[in-house]
């Protein structure tokens, strides 16, 4: 077995993931070229594991192991960030976030939003968080 | 070649004609199911490895849990389900970056290597990596399970809009 053609395999597999993580706006997408970076990374231990003798047995493949772990927990984490982001604005692209929450920091600039989402009418989700959103607004207008 | 370098180099590319679709797709959707090929492709190339236990666990792990999830996720955030153009910005300077990154470390693992051949090793079954797990491995074994409580904790605590807001409310007001 040679092992520079796996190498090479997972250095070009690494390219593309950067490659999507640079050019997607949709945030979901960005995850899906995320997970092929660290698979990249994973297949680099595999390999290593295979053609290295190391003083430890088998590291490479446990190293694997944690980070197919870590990355079913940065998953869950990254998912759930997405959906709260989804409900509270309507889009997961990533260009569409403000860098910073200086704007909606007195909270007048979130409940305008959501009531024109309300306004809007647009899904019954979509009243439900925005007529939620817009109380808490009025509460702290009153 | 051997046998293994040209399974390898089949399932590599699989692996690397699936995940380029997953960047380049414009279904939001394909790009999901170009990530199972790939992820599967992975596994088949773990498998080539000799590490048994590492490729199940990335079948069943990615292509059984994560991949689910990343659906889960495309249809809770409804995207399109036909083509949409406004998924990548433009493309030149992350195809740069992208390449460059890419050929650089192909170009240094390959230095590294040339074309020396290594004979493989026994392969990693589960209880080959169970005895290295529990003998070495031990203690971050143990804190990746909390990292992982922790992970399930965070994403209750963020996808329950009601958790933090009124405090924050409270102290605004």
């Amino acid at each position: 077995m040679h092992p520079a053609l796996p190498f090479t395999i997972a250095a070009l597999l690494f390219g593309i993931g950067v490659y999507g993580v640079l050019v997607r706006r949709n945030a979901v997408l960005l995850l899906m070229a995320v997970e092929l970076m660290l698979n990249a990374v994973n297949l680099v231990f595999v390999t290593a594991d295979a053609s290295i003798r190391a003083a430890v047995p088998q590291a490479g493949q446990s190293f694997t192991l944690f980070i197919i772990v870590l990355a079913a927990a940065e998953i869950g984490v990254g998912l759930a960030l997405i959906l709260q982001l989804y409900r509270l604005r309507r889009t997961v692209g990533v260009d569409d976030l403000p860098l910073s929450d200086a704007v909606e920091a007195p909270g007048v600039e979130a409940s305008g939003d959501a009531e024109r989402a309300v306004a809007a009418g647009r899904t019954a989700d979509a009243q439900r968080s925005g007529g939620h959103a817009a109380g808490d607004g009025t509460g702290v207008a009153g | 070649m051997t046998v293994s370098d040209v399974l390898t180099a089949a399932l590599g590319a699989v692996a690397l004609g699936a995940g380029l679709l997953v960047v380049t797709t414009r279904h939001v959707v394909r790009a999901g199911l170009w990530l199972v090929v790939a992820l599967g492709a992975i596994a088949g190339l773990y498998l080539v490895l000799t590490a048994e236990l590492v490729a199940w666990v990335q079948v069943l792990v990615y292509v059984g849990a994560v991949v689910v999830l990343l659906l889960f996720a495309v249809m809770l955030t409804r995207a399109p389900i036909g083509a949409s153009d406004d998924l990548d910005r433009a493309r030149w300077p992350g195809a740069l970056i992208g390449a460059g990154a890419g050929a650089g470390l192909a170009a240094l693992l390959i230095d590294a290597f040339r074309w020396t051949r290594v004979d493989l090793p026994e392969p990693g079954t589960a209880e080959r990596l169970g005895a290295a797990l529990f003998r070495t491995w031990v203690l971050p074994f143990e804190l990746v399970s909390v990292l992982l409580l922790a992970a399930l904790v965070g994403a209750i605590v963020v996808s329950r809009p009601d958790i933090g807001a009124r405090v924050a409310q409270r102290r605004r007001g």
